[in-house]
């Protein structure tokens, strides 16, 4: 039992010396302090939307205060705490998950500290918690990726049966991307009844589930025409299971998905998925424009949604050598 | 004619009696309704020369699991736990996918043969840390392998800086995507090591003196068992069992995301353990159950988007297919159960026979 306990402390103090964050008081010489809570560095992507926010404060002039939660909501709820206690002039940050932030942002709103989410939304009553929600309208992304495919809809018919099977890759169930990058391919797709979504199932964002959910709908569905992926990297697992039942991905099968990171747009350069849909982490300059805003007590729109574009087979072969993630 | 009869009957008792007839049921039942929801399901055909169909995928697919699964028995079965082999596979992958980015050939075999062998060589080195808080420092096995699960995934990032690392290494994706004789090489390698080890554990008496040392090993120590170093070897093979899991699972999608690699492994390789029969108390121990156990899960991962069951529901589909596996194999349910069938004419002469065994 004592080794146990000795074990656990262990834990606990390591724990705690890696998410201890920086104690430096917020000076008012008229100068911006932000306090910035960063989920993690899970992914490219978030190592790229880390690195545009660090770099677009230093060109903003924009002291940044910095912590990265590792993925846990108490390391995050840490961080605001002691940016509260700073008295930094704006906290921002991704929430790790939706719910759970009304007290630490309760706290926040007595401080009079403005706070800004970033990326991902929180589901509280209310709104008058935060200022604004930066981010990308995920609706849109599901809305770009549907109109996509109804545009090209005739040499999206691969088997020229008249039909056009859609197979499904979702994101995680239940979380945001995933819910509302279905809803808008959907409620596009409706537009055409030529076009079926015939199965649809998780890959939960990763290469291998996805993979392993497009192995089975080979099996099960002998005439999908096209597979939506909610992430890139389930279509890079789609591509390996299409080409294991060797059939070309992009050819035989045509593959649309979101995010546009590196590994994505080089297999779309490539001509193995056939469009992709922006969603950009470099939410940098529009955060710190925000926070000069805010800090002069202007008003701000309360949903901003992030500058993103799309990209074809071309487009993506001219952007991908200065592509950052 | 009677008699014949009467010695079916004993021998379908036999048969139901055995550890494994319900789970082999549950199997049969899983792959029966796939069958009505796809009716090619069983067709397996040869495609770029090797063989090609769901069951193939299956069991690819499955290997993972079974791989460790096989390790986690051992652990079990010296009444211990290992929570950390997700964190291991992990590292692993990461290890031998960082390797591979960073050295100069990077597509070579020789690289490949090197990352793995490093691979493998820090699971071992993890394992051994296991096994020395397990049996040297006589921490709870669920308390020091906790210790890895949670830092291990930590050391995986920091191998990987975070990214997911994509490799181009046709030997390194062969261990996943690749064939031998028209069989996919990781199913070979999982049932080889499962083969190895079935014949070591049952051929000496290595699997007597684990479960030995599972059932008391203050006892076993005293009658000149050596505990220590049989607790200390089964969680460095747990580990090792990981490690090829893990760069298997890497290969499998030519990329290791240190995040989401082997994430919840062990929770499916002990509930295998357990479908298989094996006491999570220690002592007795069925590797063939494991193996039952593990296709089960591969099977039901393949069944849920094959019939279509929505990305809602899938949790709940795989819970109450396990939930009523485990209740087939609990006597106790079984005889409740029996009871109330037999409350039709037929007599009560079965529920009583039933009981005894319970």
């Amino acid at each position: 039992m004592k080794k146990t306990l000795i074990a656990l402390c262990a834990l606990a103090v390591g724990g705690m010396s890696l998410s201890a964050c920086g104690s430096s008081e917020g000076a008012d010489d008229g100068s911006i302090t932000m306090g910035f809570a960063q989920v993690g560095a899970e992914s490219g992507w978030r190592t790229a939307n880390t690195t545009s926010i660090q770099e677009s404060a230093k060109e903003a002039g924009i002291d940044l205060k910095f912590s990265d939660a590792q993925q846990k909501q108490e390391n995050q709820i840490k961080s605001i705490r002691s940016y509260i206690q700073q008295k930094v002039d704006v906290i921002a940050f991704s929430p790790v998950v939706e719910t759970g932030w009304d007290a630490v942002l309760q706290e926040a709103k007595r401080a009079k500290i403005p706070v800004v989410l970033t990326d991902r939304a929180v589901d509280t009553e209310d709104t008058s918690l935060y200022v604004t929600f930066i981010g990308s309208d995920f609706v849109e992304e599901g809305e770009k990726a549907g109109q996509w495919l109804v545009d090209n809809a005739d040499a999206s018919d691969v088997d020229k049966d008249g039909a056009i099977n859609v197979v499904e890759l979702q994101g995680t169930t239940g979380s945001a991307p995933a819910i509302d990058r279905k809803k808008g391919f959907e409620d596009k797709i409706s537009a055409d009844s030529k076009i079926k979504i015939t199965a649809s199932q998780t890959g939960d964002f990763t290469r291998d589930g996805g993979k392993q959910v497009m192995e089975a709908f080979l099996q099960s569905n002998p005439k999908i025409d096209v597979v939506y992926a909610h992430n890139d990297d389930m279509g890079l697992g789609a591509i390996e299971a299409i080409k294991a039942a060797g059939k070309k991905p992009g050819t035989d099968i045509k593959i649309i998905t979101v995010d546009a990171v590196k590994d994505g747009m080089t297999a779309l350069a490539a001509g193995e998925i056939n469009y992709i849909v922006e969603c950009s982490p470099l939410l940098g300059p529009q955060l710190m424009d925000v926070a000069k805003k805010v800090a002069a007590g202007e008003e701000v729109p309360d949903r901003i949604v992030t500058e993103e574009t799309t990209f074809t087979p071309e487009q993506a072969a001219e952007a991908l050598p200065d592509r950052k993630y | 004619m009677p008699e014949t009869v009467s010695k079916g009957k004993a021998l379908g008792a036999r048969a139901m009696a055995h550890h494994l007839f319900w789970p082999l049921v549950a199997l049969g039942a899983l792959l029966v309704v796939n069958l009505i929801a796809t009716p090619t399901f069983f067709n397996v055909r040869i495609q770029d020369g090797h063989l090609f169909g769901s069951l193939v995928d299956i069991v690819r697919n499955g290997a993972p699991v079974l791989l460790v699964a096989i390790g986690m028995t051992l652990v079990i079965a010296t009444r211990g736990i290992d929570l950390s082999v997700g964190a291991v596979a992990a590292i692993a992958g990461a290890v031998a996918c960082v390797y591979i980015v960073k050295s100069p050939a990077d597509g070579a075999a020789a690289t490949a043969v090197v990352a793995i062998t490093m691979g493998l060589a820090v699971s071992v080195a993890l394992g051994l840390w296991n096994g020395f808080l397990v049996s040297v420092v006589g921490i709870q096995p669920i308390i020091a392998t906790l210790v890895l699960m949670v830092a291990g995934r930590g050391i995986a990032m920091l191998v990987t800086g975070g990214q997911i690392t994509t490799v181009n290494n046709d030997t390194f994706a062969a261990l996943a995507s690749g064939h031998l004789l028209t069989l996919p090489v990781a199913a070979l390698i999982a049932l080889g090591v499962f083969a190895a080890t079935q014949v070591v554990v049952r051929r000496t008496a290595l699997g007597l003196l684990i479960e030995s040392v599972g059932i008391n090993p203050e006892a076993s120590r005293l009658v000149g068992v050596r505990s220590r170093t049989i607790i200390w070897t089964v969680y460095v093979f747990a580990a090792l069992c990981a490690g090829t899991a893990g760069l298997i699972i890497a290969a499998n999608t030519h990329s290791v995301n240190a995040n989401s690699l082997g994430l919840w492994i062990e929770l499916d390789a002990i509930l295998a353990v357990v479908i298989g029969g094996t006491s999570l108390a220690g002592g007795r121990f069925s590797l063939t159950g494991t193996l039952v156990g593990a296709m089960l899960i591969a099977t039901l991962t393949r069944t849920i988007p094959n019939i279509g069951i929505p990305a809602e529901a899938n949790y709940l589909f795989k819970a109450l297919v396990v939930v009523i596996v485990c209740l087939l194999q609990s006597p106790k349910a079984r005889a409740v159960l029996q009871r109330r069938g037999d409350r039709t004419p037929t007599g009560p002469s079965t529920p009583s026979r039933e009981e005894a065994v319970a």
